[in-house]
């Protein structure tokens, strides 16, 4: 007899189309559904497929603890949702939103089909707490997603943001840009003193143009990476101090004495040529246009 | 006893470290060195620790001392050949070797040395 068995699965199962249409236009209507970052033909497709996915799986049965193939095909459905809303910046509860919208079409549909008081408080419990699981797991799922990006972000700034550059044979450049941690000054060491290894240099250059703020903690990594690179044979210069960055310096009372600083790259990769007994000259029959502008300045 | 061998080659010492150093080896080798210094009157000691892959804080003082020492007996010293991950290690336990000179490699370090063993015979003659 059907008093075991709900009959939930059987009536989505009958009036899926009119159920879905319901769904639909309750969340065109809805503030949550973020029309600016989802198109209309997206939201339908998800909803059909999550609607399908949800009756196959109430009709496998065991709604309570949700086991089995189509409960899996269901949640392996939602994880993807989320990871994909979270990606286009959805909010938690925005995602979560789309499955708790689902409850009222399938109360109206209950409404409308369950005749005996009893059936029907009895099923609208059963739905209530079927939709809630699946609506709090996306919700976890969006946040694991929101990690995942969070993680890769972190790494690829990682690895992004430590390029060592060769300025020329034996004189090394390493840009450093964005606030150096003592994780980042160890994969900053690290990559310096490889390509050291590597290339031979006698000089690399830290140029600190893009770092924000130097506190001591910033001095300290940085005398750090420099005392590491000169027990491997070379010296560093520190360029692209900034006038604001230097009162800061003096301020704090960081003492670099021990090291050469320069205001900007190109001082610095002077000082490294000349160490390296080498000069820029302008090259013979170029246009002079360059130099003539430097030479009345020079003399006056 | 094992011995770290100590080669000379006109003006220079050269010392390289290719086994496991423990205490007393390092030990070993600062009697061995200074006592070198002195009876040859070595003007230049290169200390090659390419092979030297784990290092700790008493390595890292000893390696300073011995450099200082050969300094106050007027032998330049260069260590040379440190590997990037000894280096750090160094640099985290504090020792960042002040008055030691250093050098990439072997080729590098006999540049230094004859260079300053030049800009010496200039000064004095």
């Amino acid at each position: 007899m059907a008093s075991s068995a709900s009959p939930l699965p059987r009536l989505l199962r009958e009036h899926q189309a009119e159920v879905l249409n319901d769904w639909l236009s309750r969340q065109a209507q809805s503030n949550a559904t973020r029309r600016d970052l989802i198109s209309e033909v997206e939201l339908s497709r998800d909803s059909t497929q999550f609607l399908a996915a949800f009756t196959q799986a109430l009709e496998s049965g065991d709604p309570e603890r949700q086991t089995g193939a189509n409960w899996e095909h269901l949640h392996e459905m939602l994880k993807n949702l989320s990871v994909t809303r979270a990606r286009k910046g959805f909010t938690p509860s925005e995602t979560a939103m789309f499955v708790f919208s689902l409850k009222h079409p399938v109360f109206d549909l209950m409404r409308r089909s369950i005749k005996t008081p009893d059936d029907l408080s009895r099923e609208s419990g059963l739905a209530t707490s079927v939709i809630d699981r699946l609506g709090l797991a996306t919700t976890e799922y969006h946040q694991k997603g929101r990690e995942e990006i969070m993680l890769r972000q972190q790494q690829s700034m990682l690895e992004l943001s430590t390029p060592v550059v060769t300025l020329w044979k034996g004189i090394l450049a390493l840009p450093l840009i964005g606030t150096l941690d003592s994780e980042r000054t160890q994969v900053v060491m690290e990559s310096l003193l490889k390509r050291i290894v590597d290339t031979g240099a006698a000089i690399a250059i830290l140029d600190i143009t893009g770092v924000p703020t130097v506190d001591t903690l910033v001095a300290q990594h940085l005398l750090k990476t420099v005392a590491a690179a000169r027990l491997m044979g070379a010296d560093c210069i520190i360029s692209g101090i900034r006038p604001q960055i230097a009162q800061t310096i003096v301020h704090l009372g960081v003492d670099l004495s021990a090291v050469v600083t320069k205001a900007t790259l190109a001082d610095a990769f002077a000082v490294a040529l000349a160490r390296a007994g080498l000069a820029v000259c302008p090259a013979p029959g170029a246009p002079r246009t360059a130099a003539s502008g430097v030479v009345p300045a020079a003399e006056a | 006893m094992e011995r770290i061998p100590i080669l000379k080659m006109g003006p220079y010492l050269l010392v390289s470290i290719q086994v496991d150093m423990h205490d007393r080896l390092a030990m070993q080798l600062q009697d061995d060195l200074t006592e070198r210094i002195a009876l040859t009157g070595a003007r230049a000691v290169l200390i090659d620790i390419s092979a030297l892959d784990t290092v700790d804080s008493f390595m890292g003082r000893m390696l300073g001392n011995i450099a200082a020492m050969s300094r106050v007996l007027d032998a330049e010293t260069v260590l040379v050949g440190m590997q990037p991950a000894v280096a750090i290690t160094l640099v985290e336990l504090g020792m960042t070797l002040p008055g030691v000179r250093t050098a990439l490699n072997v080729e590098k370090g006999m540049e230094l040395l004859a260079a300053s063993l030049r800009a010496g015979e200039s000064t004095s003659g």
